[in-house]
């Protein structure tokens, strides 16, 4: 069959970033070709340059066998590529229709010709007929939110259906319509680019794969040839002992004691101990609570009801701010650093003394030749590669923004170190160095709890690993008892057996 | 290295533009009328224009701050008319058979900048504690504020008798060392006074970090309602001291005063590399920000220009600053 989408050599910088590093992809009408790489492997960027949303630096597509190159997203759509972002696109104000034809509105002398008929037509086909075609979007669930970006697709005509992410904020009852609505597109001829890191998922679902690693193409074939560990050893590139060195530490006494802790939604409940040099490992999939149930406890959000206990200080719910944990000894890593982790239009020096500012100003007055040592100090041994810590953090990678985050943090030198998603969004290197870092910081005696929703760096990396589905954490048990099965049992149905 | 030169190149920039500002008004007056080329570069008119800017100067190191933090603050212009009027009562009813001792001009002088404090801790307060929009809340203030002058003066000129403070604001200063009028040695120290805030102070230092990015703020152990409500306040205090300067400038206070001043101060602050998202700007930028204004004005009255003129030529230049300012982001980003 004729290909009908071949990416050659692409490249793309954004400034000092080399995000794409000549990949290449080959899809066939009708099949459904999954994408596969690590958060920062590049396949978002890549599937912005299909759909149009970034221009490539360098490389040809052939769209059907001709040269493509969109400009614009929509300039993508009207050549039959849809994207499904990650994040909805949806108007919530706007209805079901509106929504699906927005921007493509037919109209006559500027008023808007509705087309419920052609809108209803691809409901049935996802299997949602029940639904009007004047439901306000807000008023949907997250799955059915999705299912309206697909039948926006099958609306305007789309030859290529790209879903990044589709099933991260789904239940299992909506990945399994999707699934099914997924094999009616395919069925109609329609390709499907599934982008996903859930390699069961993608085992079930796709025909073909193609892996992406630090921006580069390191593999392609049928799925059916290759086992769920082969695609995994493709992935990291290395094997699993380089990727997660272990530094020996020693476990101490308790330091951090949480019991019963309630946030306004999330977390439900949520309890465990904290030891000295002991690394703790929080798995859930996305939306259990485990990231909200850190900042309640660090003080961000508001703690409806349970106890913290730092060492032998008492908190009580409602009583924690960021400052009182910061002087007691406990820091957070923001899962974030685009937007909250990072003061991204600020220089290196002021992110790495920011919170321990109060600490190390004299009389208020910062002195900032100091503050220059101090961060030039994080950088070289945290190996930041910049040109000068005077610089903004823009111009750094993900990864070493990451390690500025990190720097912030032994700056400060609190005791208990909370990472949230401590290597989201970062290449394979940068995120080896952060397990040793840990392990490091661990073996300096330093307490950590670290959360993550990819299981092998938990894994890899803790001492002790719990579970949260739907804001309840499991027990704390260790990291050599939770079999994968026993994991996913617990984060998709909240039952250990 | 390269670096560095463009990081002391964009410190720069303000000054750049003010050179540029100046040179094309001077060709300009050598085309149109050179013999108004020696008024124009004056000893005499360089102490009239540093005159004209001190207002929207001071004015403009309070609104620096609060649009670093991310805010902004559209009562000023009220805020000045309120704080002339409180001057000028304070004065009035203080003096003793028309006379006004030093002591009396002091008091006033501290009541007008706690007043307009006050009016800046309501903005801080109402933004912060509720976080309402700065934009609406210092809306409303706006109107409160000019509604409160009109109630102290009842509704027209508050004169006073005639007094030392009322020569705060000749261009030519007596004694003559002094060279320029205390005015503009009293912006002079608030510029230097703000600029070292901003720079060396771990209080500056969260006005850019909660401008820059309030959720890191808060990551990091900064009490960002606190430091809200005193950047507001801190602005006050400075918008009181720009209002005692209206009052020396006015000889009376004026609760019709100033209307619309508070966009010639935002515009100072933008013309000097401000950002109104936040993170950016600083005390020496919005000075000169406010001297180009000035000098623009000053240029076209002594060219006789009209004044939809001088209007249409700010507005383009208001307009290229953000320009510019764009411009100096892209190379980052």
């Amino acid at each position: 069959m004729a290909e009908i989408l071949h990416l050659q050599n692409i490249h793309k910088r954004f400034g000092p970033v080399h995000a794409l590093k000549g990949v290449e992809l080959i899809v066939y009408p009708g099949e459904v070709h999954a994408l596969i790489g690590e958060n920062g492997a590049g396949k978002s960027t890549m599937m912005k340059v299909l759909s149009g949303a970034h221009q490539a630096t360098e490389g040809d597509i052939l769209l059907e066998g001709k040269p493509y190159k969109p400009m614009t997203p929509n300039q993508g759509r009207n050549a039959g590529v849809a994207m499904i972002y990650q994040e909805l696109t949806l108007a919530p104000n706007l209805t079901i229709e509106e929504n699906i034809t927005l921007g493509v509105e037919k109209s006559k002398l500027g008023i808007v010709k509705h087309e419920k008929t052609k809108v209803k037509e691809a409901l049935d086909l996802l299997g949602k007929s029940h639904l009007s075609p004047d439901t306000k979007v807000m008023d949907l669930n997250i799955g059915t939110q999705q299912l309206i970006e697909i039948a926006r697709a099958i609306v305007a005509d789309a030859k290529i259906i790209i879903m990044d992410e589709p099933t991260s904020s789904l239940s299992r009852e909506d990945t399994e319509s999707l699934f099914k609505v997924i094999n009616k597109l395919r069925d109609r001829g329609i390709a499907i680019i599934y982008i996903s890191h859930f390699l069961e998922e993608v085992k079930e679902i796709s025909d073909r794969y193609t892996i992406l690693r630090d921006g580069m193409t390191c593999g392609t074939g049928m799925l059916k040839d290759v086992s769920v560990p082969q695609i995994a050893e493709m992935l990291v590139g290395r094997s699993l002992e380089n990727m997660y060195p272990h530094v020996p530490h020693e476990i101490g006494a308790k330091v951090l004691d949480v019991k019963k802790v309630r946030g306004i939604s999330l977390p439900k409940e949520a309890s465990f101990e904290l030891r000295q040099g002991e690394i703790f490992g929080i798995f859930g999939l996305v939306g259990a609570g485990r990231s909200e149930m850190l900042r309640c406890i660090f003080g961000l959000d508001q703690l409806v009801s349970g106890e913290v206990h730092i060492g032998n200080d008492k908190h009580h719910a409602g009583g924690i701010t960021p400052k009182k944990s910061l002087n007691a000894g406990l820091d957070l890593c923001s899962e974030d650093r685009k937007t909250e982790g990072l003061a991204q239009d600020m220089s290196i020096a002021v992110n790495t003394t920011l919170s321990a500012l109060s600490k190390e100003s004299n009389k208020g007055f910062i002195n900032l030749s100091d503050e220059k040592i101090i961060a030039d100090k994080w950088a070289e041994k945290l190996q930041t590669k910049c040109h000068s810590t005077l610089d903004p953090m823009t111009t750094l990678s993900g990864g070493n923004q990451q390690k500025v985050a990190i720097a912030r943090l032994m700056n400060h030198d609190s005791d208990i170190l909370f990472f949230d998603e401590p290597t989201r969004g970062i290449d394979v290197g940068s995120k080896a160095e952060i397990y040793k870092l840990i392990q490091e910081l661990a073996a300096q005696g330093k307490s950590i709890v670290m959360v993550s929703s990819y299981l092998p760096e938990l894994q890899g990396t803790c001492d002790t690993m719990a579970v949260m589905y739907r804001g309840v954490l499991s027990p704390k048990l260790d990291t050599s008892e939770w079999t994968k099965h026993k994991v996913m049992m617990y984060g998709t149905t909240g039952q250990l057996t | 290295m390269k670096e560095k030169l463009k990081s002391k190149l964009s410190l720069l920039l303000p000054f750049i533009g003010l050179l540029f500002v100046i040179a094309v008004i001077a060709v300009f007056i050598l085309l149109r009328s050179p013999d108004k080329f020696s008024i124009f570069f004056g000893s005499y008119n360089a102490q009239l224009i540093l005159k004209q800017t001190v207002i929207v100067g001071i004015g403009a190191l309070g609104m620096t701050l609060v649009i670093i933090s991310g805010g902004i603050d559209l009562s000023a212009g009220s805020v000045i008319a309120l704080g002339s009027v409180v001057f000028a009562t304070v004065l009035k009813s203080g003096a003793v058979d028309g006379a006004v001792s030093t002591g009396i001009i002091c008091l006033a002088f501290i009541a007008t900048v706690a007043a307009c404090s006050a009016v800046g801790g309501v903005n801080g307060v109402i933004t912060a504690k509720f976080g309402f929009m700065p934009f609406i809340v210092t809306l409303g203030t706006m109107q409160i504020a000019r509604g409160v002058a009109k109630w102290v003066g009842n509704n027209e000129r508050v004169r006073t008798p005639d007094n030392a403070f009322q020569s705060f604001m000749d261009p030519t200063p007596d004694p003559s060392w002094l060279i320029f009028s205390p005015g503009v040695w009293i912006m002079i120290i608030l510029t230097i006074i703000v600029a070292i805030v901003l720079k060396y102070t771990v209080f500056g230092r969260y006005v850019y970090a909660i401008g820059s990015n309030e959720d890191t703020a808060r990551l990091c152990g900064i009490n960002v309602e606190k430091y809200k409500i005193l950047i507001y306040v801190f602005c006050g205090a400075l918008i009181g001291v720009a209002a005692c300067m209206d009052y020396a400038n006015l000889g009376s206070g004026n609760p019709v005063g100033s209307i619309g001043l508070e966009l010639n101060i935002i515009a100072a602050v933008v013309i000097g590399g401000a950002s109104l998202n936040g993170g950016e700007g600083s005390a020496l930028g919005s000075i000169i920000g406010a001297l180009i204004m000035a000098i623009l004005v000053n240029a076209f009255t002594t060219l006789s220009i009209q004044q939809y003129v001088q209007e249409i030529i700010i507005g383009i230049i208001i307009i290229v600053a953000v320009g510019i300012d764009k411009l100096k982001h892209r190379k980052t980003a």
